[in-house]
């Protein structure tokens, strides 16, 4: 199993550098230049471009900005000198001229955003989709599955852009059953409740969508599980019903949810940015839409690289956590 | 002793076309120690007969009615007349089931030794390792090689014969009375039926339990079973101890299934001879006898009485009877 993991993790490098490589090559080729961008929408002076180029090192090769961005990673990189001086300590992804940060400053105080959003909204819709989903099997044809019909159609259909403005409307505004989300996000552990009163709302337009989806794949997964001949089996044993749907059942059918559910959360580690944008998150979705609008190179670049970094390692977490659930994989 | 007595047995799926009748009114009784087999073409009910009496089918899709009489560790109860739930206690311990396909019988995620040691937890009330004693006890009895060791494998390191094995152990280890076999040898390889056959057979002298053998394969039946059942279309059309039923077949179709088995003392040259068309629609079963349609001799009885009239299960002899004009005597004139 020791070897198994390091092995993928070696791969796991592997993939990432490639991809590092080709978003660069596709953000290094485009057709701006990223040192005329550093100077402003109405700048026209050839000398502060060109200055900033050499202060930046767009001038270099592209190899080598290339070969100093992964170098950056691990030792750090500054710009400019003497008293221009800037550093950027490892794990550096740059310097973003137009906010006058460090990419990865940047990054660091975004990502805790987007990983409480994700992590909330995960645990939400799977305690819904999971639940509603075994229920609707169990009680298939019932009112139960009815109503949970209702709701994978509401959910599935309605964008969350929308969900999220009609809750702050009623649950917000009208109803006034929550106080208005002041849009300043507060850590975890500087205050958890002030935290998880701006989150709520986010949490709940997020798993809502997800939550649907999950009925839906749930439901399907533990009606397909029970025809199972092994199911038969477990029954004939004379083990009680609920014995069979807890555990034959259910272990059957939520192996792929496993799946599911950490490409899902990987996702939106990238960025939920209709629901950062709805409830003015300061998250890493709505960092990267800013950056893109602002033609933002390095937090493009990082941003991106991040996303893809994420999917990357939940892939090699959920084929390890598979190998944990399914003996049939299992590699030593 | 009569250990299941099962009276008017009936089992309907309704559809949208119409009820399929899958087990019309069958009765049947079989002993304590004794072998029952049940043979018939793919669906002629042999199957959904056990499931029936297992409580295994669903409620929701499956009209059941009839009694059946079983002399249970805790007395006598009717399988098909008391509530499911409490069904569930005698599955497993008094009557126990294995099925057809050993490779997908097994639950894929739990080690052969946690689904038996399952099995053996539900019925008695017994510190884990005891049940884990047992169930490499009953490994072993059924011939896994190294049962201390092999109880903590998973299913898919085992062949399908080795999984049939793990299936009969784990049937087995709460000691039931009747053992319901259903075509138990079907999927496996030719060489390694024989050995489950075997394995049957030495269990069955050891623990003293009747089973039911569900097969569609009359050369399993002749080496053992001591009485046979042979269905067609849902209902019994002939009931005999084995070796009557070899020696004087009293219904045509079971003389088809007969001349159906290749045999090594026929020339080889002759083709096999095959039982012409297929089994009735159970939604619409014909009026007569439901053979009839197929049956070679129906125009030996007059009046065309065999596609108008449903003969009765008649005696032939004190331990057969069939259900046919032709061996009860009616012959055209």
């Amino acid at each position: 199993m020791l070897s198994y993991i390091s092995r993928r993790l070696g791969v796991t490098l592997l993939i990432l550098l490639g991809v590092s490589f080709t978003v660069y090559v596709i953000f290094a080729f485009l057709p701006f230049d990223p040192a005329a961008l550093t100077c402003g929408k109405n700048c026209n002076d050839p000398g502060i471009i060109e200055a900033n180029r050499r202060r930046l090192g767009y001038d270099l090769p592209f190899l080598t900005q290339y070969w100093n961005f992964i170098k950056g990673l691990f030792v750090g990189s500054s710009y400019g000198m003497g008293a221009a001086l800037i550093n950027c300590p490892a794990p550096s992804l740059g310097y973003s001229f137009r906010e006058h940060a460090c990419v990865s400053s940047i990054i660091s105080e975004a990502l805790p955003v987007t990983l409480s959003l994700a992590l909330g909204a995960l645990v939400l819709w799977l305690i819904v989709g999971v639940g509603l989903g075994v229920l609707a099997a169990r009680y298939k044809g019932k009112i139960v599955d009815s109503a949970s019909t209702v709701f994978v159609l509401i959910g599935t259909s309605l964008p969350t852009f929308l969900t999220g403005l009609m809750l702050l409307v009623f649950v917000v505004i009208k109803w006034r059953l929550l106080p208005f989300p002041a849009g300043n996000y507060t850590p975890f552990f500087e205050d958890p409740y002030e935290w998880a009163q701006i989150l709520f709302l986010p949490w709940v337009t997020l798993a809502f969508a997800y939550a649907a989806l999950y009925t839906r794949f749930v439901r399907s997964a533990v009606i397909e599980t029970s025809n199972e001949d092994y199911i038969r089996t477990a029954r004939a044993k004379g083990l009680p019903e609920g014995t069979i749907l807890g555990k034959h059942t259910l272990r059957s059918a939520l192996a792929p949810i496993v799946t599911m559910a950490g490409l899902d959360f990987a996702g939106l580690l990238g960025g939920a940015i209709l629901t950062e944008s709805v409830f003015n998150l300061p998250g890493l979705g709505r960092l990267a839409i800013g950056a893109v609008v602002e033609y933002d190179l390095p937090i493009i670049v990082a941003t991106t690289l991040l996303a893809a970094a994420i999917v990357v390692l939940m892939n090699l977490v959920v084929d390890i956590a598979y190998a944990f659930i399914d003996p049939r994989v299992r590699i030593t | 002793m009569t250990l299941l007595q099962v009276r008017n047995l009936s089992v309907g799926f309704p559809t949208p076309d119409g009820v399929v009748q899958a087990v019309n009114d069958i009765s049947f009784s079989i002993s304590a120690g004794e072998t029952l087999a049940i043979v018939g073409e793919s669906g002629s009910g042999k199957t959904v007969t056990n499931l029936a009496l297992m409580g295994l089918l669903n409620s929701n899709t499956a009209q059941i009615s009839g009694a059946a009489t079983f002399q249970s560790h805790d007395g006598e109860v009717d399988l098909l007349g008391i509530d499911r739930s409490k069904l569930q206690k005698y599955r497993g311990r008094d009557i126990s089931m294995i099925f057809q396909d050993p490779m997908s019988s097994l639950h894929p995620y739990y080690s052969i030794g946690d689904q038996i040691i399952e099995a053996h937890q539900v019925h008695n009330q017994v510190e884990p390792e005891v049940s884990r004693q047992r169930a490499i006890e009953l490994l072993g009895l059924v011939g896994i090689p190294d049962p201390a060791a092999r109880v903590d494998s998973y299913p898919h390191q085992f062949s399908g014969g080795m999984r049939q094995r793990v299936m009969i152990a784990m049937a087995l280890v709460n000691n039931p009375s009747l053992l319901i076999a259903d075509e138990p040898t079907t999927a496996l390889d030719v060489t390694v039926q024989a050995q489950i056959l075997n394995l049957l057979k030495d269990l069955q002298n050891k623990f003293k339990m009747a089973i039911i053998l569900i097969t569609h394969d009359l050369g399993v039946v002749a080496g053992a079973a001591d009485n046979v059942n042979v269905m067609y279309a849902g209902r019994i059309v002939e009931s005999a101890n084995v070796f009557d039923l070899y020696a004087k077949p009293s219904m045509p179709y079971t003389q088809g299934l007969l001349d159906s088995i290749p045999r090594l003392d026929q020339p080889h040259t002759n083709r096999l001879s095959a039982i012409p068309g297929q089994p009735p629609s159970m939604i619409s079963l014909p009026p007569g006898c439901s053979f009839a349609p197929r049956c070679s001799r129906k125009d030996e009885v007059a009046g065309g009485r065999c596609s108008l009239e449903l003969p009765e299960l008649t005696l032939r002899s004190a331990s057969h009877s069939a259900r046919c004009f032709i061996s009860e005597g009616a012959v055209a004139t």
